[in-house]
């Protein structure tokens, strides 16, 4: 059993926003009612009017953030993912990746955190969707350690991103000491002969534990951590598939579209290995919670050793 | 009566006129009708009203204009060339690829486009971004935003609209061009929008209502409008869709349509 964090991702966002507006008065929060479970309850106390909440109303909310973006400010716009990313797609779109604009957009209930609230708030189609919008950068912390400095990193950068976050504490597996680049893959086991495993979000967790059964087994498995979905480290991925000769992607989202296809689409195109995709499989979900979830949707830890083995045999 | 502002008329049939050019020589069918149908309020603001800088596009204290109806995009674009911020030239390369004026506004590629716009509804909302975050600045700058009467069937406008007044949005400005008509027909059939001063009443905005041809009455009401604490102002602009050339004049057919040579030589000449 692993060790679980003190607090969720999405107060980790909020943690990290809130020392960037200590640090930068142009920095700007909206909301559409969420905002205090978003994670901007403290910096609403401190800078309450730096927060700017309108109401149940996230495509109104994602138009206010690119016009208060429009004149000069770095803007957080966080809701529940189902709703940043499919009721105000359009305005993610058109109003803010293209023109380019300053503001960084959060989901929060994001793959099945959604849990026990059913599909009307699981959102398992959200990397696939802001992945394939230009201009758009798209980051799956793991925890809330990598989040709080994930988002920092974001922040330095100018122009659109996306970063999914999580409802409750994830398995912990990083601590302050996480480095991040934009574009860049965290390598958690260098070496590997027989698959790599790329995977994100608070699947990391049951990948290590994963990698530890199959170590146990006999396979040597290579252990990729891809926070950064677009831009992706494309390097890493050939350097993947070139010394392991097999890769098995996980990750809390629809097996379309996501980190898995974003792979894959490196893969086929520079050096073609086999490849399983960990994820859910075009199916809605139901209510229960994550962890179950997890495990009936396909994304268990015995999942993940199965695609392993099942991979290596079709090497 | 005689109007107190004659050179902003003499300016809004220039105006007209190069709309009439794109018309006919962009890239594509543009939208004339809704375009003349914003011309007198466009140069009102640009000419009159609005403190820009054409030679500092991104001045940051300037006021800002989003043309939410952004289809009209024409009318902007004569305008800020008026002003100075481009050459008349683009106007032959609109709607062309590799052109700076796209089909609707973008706030990247045409200098003086304070929002990129067009896909319907939006305009209020970035508007009511734009203020929030100017006041937080100390900023003087005031905010207009262009509405079509047609886009008003749009829900993100009235989330817009119950929201800004909550925020005290007092330096945004809402015109809406009314001209019943919109790209299936008549707005009145299609998706009724009366009461409409109610409506917006009901909201919490300042309404005047404009006759959105005559230069005095709109000067006037947007004079009115920097007036207003607390409350942001929408103005109610009674307006005729394709004004100024008369075979286009409330006649729907022309929402989006490129004129013939002998249609494109009347209209000028109806605007000399």
């Amino acid at each position: 059993m692993q060790e679980m964090d003190r607090i969720s991702t999405r107060e980790a966002f909020g943690n990290a926003v809130l020392r960037l507006a200590e640090k930068n008065e142009n920095v700007i929060a909206v909301a559409a009612d969420t905002g205090k479970s978003m994670g901007f309850g403290d910096m609403a106390k401190k800078y309450p009017e730096r927060v700017i909440d309108v109401g149940i109303a996230e495509q109104n909310m994602m138009t206010v953030a690119a016009g208060a973006a429009s004149v000069g400010n770095l803007v957080f716009a966080a809701s529940y993912a189902v709703f940043t990313c499919m009721r105000a797609l359009e305005e993610v779109r058109t109003f803010i990746a293209y023109p380019n604009l300053n503001v960084k957009v959060a989901g929060g209930m994001a793959g099945l955190s959604g849990s026990i609230e059913g599909v009307t708030h699981q959102s398992l189609e959200d990397v696939s969707f802001m992945r394939s919008i230009p201009n758009m950068m798209v980051v799956v912390p793991a925890d809330a350690a990598s989040t709080e400095i994930i988002v920092e990193e974001v922040a330095k950068k100018y122009g659109p991103a996306y970063i999914r976050l999580g409802r409750y504490e994830s398995p912990k597996v990083f601590d302050s000491s996480y480095k991040f680049s934009i574009g860049k893959a965290n390598v958690l086991k260098e070496s590997g002969k027989d698959a790599a495993i790329i995977c994100n979000g608070v699947m990391v967790g049951r990948c290590i534990d994963a990698e530890k059964i199959l170590a146990e087994k006999g396979y040597n498995v290579k252990l990729i951590e891809m926070p950064c979905v677009k831009p992706i480290d494309e390097q890493c991925i050939i350097e993947a598939a070139k010394q392991t000769g097999a890769i098995v992607t996980v990750e809390e989202h629809s097996i379309i579209g996501g980190l898995g296809s974003a792979v894959a689409e490196v893969v086929v195109q520079n050096c073609s290995v086999p490849m399983k995709f960990v994820g859910i499989k075009d199916v809605f979900t139901e209510s229960g919670v994550q962890d179950k979830l997890l495990d009936i949707y396909g994304l268990s830890v015995e999942d993940i050793v199965a695609a392993v083995e099942d991979i290596v045999k079709r090497k | 009566m005689t109007c107190k502002n004659e050179e902003l008329v003499r300016i809004a049939k220039t105006i007209r006129r190069d709309i009439i050019e794109m018309a006919y020589k962009a890239g594509g069918a543009t939208h004339p009708g809704p375009a003349l149908s914003c011309a007198d309020i466009v140069t009102a603001l640009y000419f009159k009203i609005m403190n820009v800088r054409p030679d500092e596009p991104d001045w940051a204290d300037r006021d800002r204009l989003i043309l939410s109806k952004g289809h009209a995009s024409p009318a902007i674009y004569a305008a800020l060339a008026e002003k100075g911020y481009f050459d008349k030239e683009l106007f032959n390369t609109l709607r062309f690829p590799g052109s700076r004026l796209q089909g609707h506004p973008d706030m990247r590629k045409t200098p003086g486009v304070d929002m990129t716009s067009g896909s319907l509804g939006h305009g209020l909302s970035a508007g009511l971004g734009v203020s929030l975050a100017l006041k937080l600045r100390k900023s003087p700058a005031r905010v207009y935003v262009i509405l079509g009467d047609g886009e008003l069937d749009e829900g993100i406008v009235w989330e817009a609209a119950m929201s800004a007044p909550n925020f005290g949005a007092d330096n945004l400005t809402a015109i809406v061009d009314y001209n019943h008509f919109q790209s299936g027909g008549c707005t009145d059939k299609i998706q009724c929008l009366e009461p409409l001063v109610d409506k917006w009443k009901a909201f919490g905005w300042r309404v005047y209502e404009a006759n959105g041809h005559n230069m005095d009455d709109i000067i006037n009401k947007l004079e009115m409008a920097k007036m207003s604490i607390c409350k942001p102002t929408v103005i109610i602009a009674h307006t005729i869709k394709g004004k100024g050339a008369s075979f286009m004049e409330n006649n729907n057919a022309w929402h989006q349509k490129m004129p013939t040579e002998a249609q494109y030589l009347q209209a000028l000449k109806e605007l000399e």
